[in-house]
């Protein structure tokens, strides 16, 4: 149960604290630019398939967004702690680290389903005037969330490394466009590395969401992203009981 | 059964030494003061028994629990207040309390009775709506101990409690520590002196990470003064003085400590055997060669001088 207060205490700060409400507020600002101008461009150009065609559209520019702004939610979860201290508190509760992670990754995602459910405001807009078909768009948001919770899970890694917030958001912005940018270039790497390097790229398997298909891999792949993330978040936490040991 | 026992307890930090081959054992009920300078090893010592961090050799037990076997069960049994009371400042102080209380595992129907009862005992009513990042240092440092009190533990652990508060301040926490001794087990640390004395039943002196004395207060000033020694302040020629004054039976040593007024007198430090009182003698033998005794007056040791004594004895040994 402890994992829920934990949760609960990290909600309640996002919220109280106007991080969750900034970030929300430029999401969906920007999201709704995006999905502006990509469907002002199928309207011009006449013929070409809104229905599945505009969302993929939508979809990869709101993930390339969100790969700079989450970080921006994750920065704080644990650096704060060290910060003020507060982190001494906790470990000196009855508490497991690893209901302390899941506390505040769980927070974390959280506010991701908050993120993503305002911007279904666009679609439903959208099919008042045009209808629109909706398996491509829930899959398309449960790409966009599985990408999230990989994105969240590094995050959370990163914060735990370090007291310096700005530190945390910088190095996991880094880390994100590593494994984004990882399989560029093809010239360099050659065909078989490729291929490895291909099921490494954070967005190679964000593809097929928002063409309406979930391939059970790029599922387990995003899964086992946050898996990793958070089990090295596990060791950084308990790296405490080894450190400084002759 | 003792609420703590120490065995051998060892620190690294890399190759720095936090704490090196430190035991002691705590009665239940005592109230136990650790007491150094800075960087002495009291953080280091209590953060190991609050499970914090592991030693790096020996161990401890907290009401016979092992703190490396079952540190879960330590961690339900103590209430910790850190240096510096970190807090969660953007949190109102009855939410602050709410959330320790349910990590602490206090079942829903008594939660709310628990805070109250400590709002209470720290006097926080006024502000227990109030945003903590808005409190004065006093306020936060009582937030702090609320927080450790929550979950009636059997062992207390506050390090530095007093630090930086106001003197009406300082005299509610000794009040509020002292109230709390009986029931139960309170470590605290500090390096104000006064303070040992006013609150601790015992006394755990450290320096440079290591344990140099355990006693009571009381036993440690008697420990010390077993060669009491008297001061004089009187102007006359220095040599003279020296000379006549040494001579009288049962002193062991004089030394001019500062020179007075002028060429002559000054300050003496004298020594004497155990249970003299030459008190009278030395002041008839300043009046017979007719110095001017300006001040004659036993010197009680104050914990402070034990503290300093203690600390450079000990340094002398490691030196030599």
């Amino acid at each position: 149960m402890s994992w829920y207060f934990i949760m609960k205490r990290e909600v309640n700060s996002y919220f109280t604290s106007l991080t969750a409400y900034i970030v929300l507020f430029i999401f969906l600002v920007i999201s709704g630019y995006f999905f502006y101008t990509n469907l002002t461009m199928f309207v011009m150009m006449v013929g070409s398939d809104v229905k599945l065609g505009l969302w993929q559209y939508t979809f990869q520019d709101m993930r390339r967004f969100m790969l700079l702004l989450l970080p921006l939610l994750t920065m704080r979860l644990f650096s704060e702690e060290k910060k003020l201290g507060t982190i001494e508190l906790l470990y000196t509760h009855p508490i497991r680290d690893m209901a302390i992670i899941m506390g505040k990754y769980l927070a974390c995602l959280l506010v991701l389903v908050v993120m993503l459910a305002l911007t279904f405001l666009y679609p439903i807009l959208l099919n008042i005037v045009f209808s629109i078909e909706l398996g491509p768009l829930v899959t398309g948001y449960f790409g966009l969330f599985l990408l999230g919770t990989a994105f969240i899970a590094c995050g959370v890694f990163v914060s735990s490394l370090t007291e310096n917030q700005i530190v945390a958001a910088m190095i996991t912005v880094g880390i994100l466009i590593l494994f984004w940018s990882i399989d560029w270039n093809e010239g360099i790497a050659g065909t078989k590395v490729m291929t490895i390097l291909h099921q490494f790229s954070l967005f190679e398997h964000f593809y097929n969401f928002p063409r309406g298909v979930i391939d059970i891999s790029d599922v387990v792949y995003y899964l086992s992203v946050s898996f990793f993330f958070l089990f090295l978040t596990l060791c950084s936490l308990e790296s405490r009981q080894w450190r400084g040991k002759k | 059964m003792n609420a703590i026992e120490v065995e051998n307890l060892s620190k690294f930090y890399g190759p720095a030494r936090g704490i090196e081959d430190v035991s002691f054992s705590v009665k239940k009920g005592e109230i136990m003061g650790f007491l150094g300078p800075n960087g002495s090893g009291k953080t280091t010592t209590m953060r190991i028994l609050t499970c914090f961090f592991p030693p790096t050799g020996g161990t401890a037990r907290i009401c016979g629990t092992d703190i490396l076997n079952d540190s879960f069960s330590v961690r339900q049994k103590i209430g910790y207040l850190p240096e510096n009371v970190p807090l969660y400042t953007d949190m109102p102080v009855f939410s602050y309390l709410n959330f320790f209380a349910e990590i602490k595992g206090i079942p829903a129907r008594r939660k709310k009775s628990k805070v109250d009862e400590v709002i209470q005992r720290c006097e926080l009513q006024s502000v227990s709506h109030r945003l903590i990042r808005k409190l004065s240092k006093g306020f936060r440092q009582r937030v702090g101990i609320a927080q450790a009190l929550l979950n009636d533990p059997e062992v207390l652990i506050l390090d530095e409690p007093t630090v930086g508060l106001d003197p009406k301040q300082i005299i509610d926490i000794r009040s509020l520590i002292k109230g709390l001794g009986g029931s139960q087990t309170v470590i605290l640390s500090t390096h104000i002196l006064p303070e040992v004395s006013m609150t601790c039943d015992r006394v755990i002196i450290m320096h440079q990470g290591k344990l140099i004395a355990v006693d009571t207060p009381a036993d440690l000033t008697k420990r010390l003064q077993q060669t009491p020694k008297i001061i004089l302040k009187a102007e006359g020629p220095t040599g003279d003085i020296l000379r006549t004054i040494g001579t009288i039976e049962g002193i062991t040593s004089i030394d001019r400590r500062e020179p007075g007024s002028g060429k002559h007198g000054g300050f003496y430090e004298i020594e004497t055997e155990e249970n003299a009182d030459l008190i009278n003698e030395i002041a008839k033998s300043v009046y017979e060669n007719s110095w001017k005794l300006k001040e004659i007056r036993p010197l009680d040791m104050t914990l402070e001088e034990i503290f300093i004594k203690i600390v450079t004895e000990e340094e002398g040994v490691n030196n030599r």
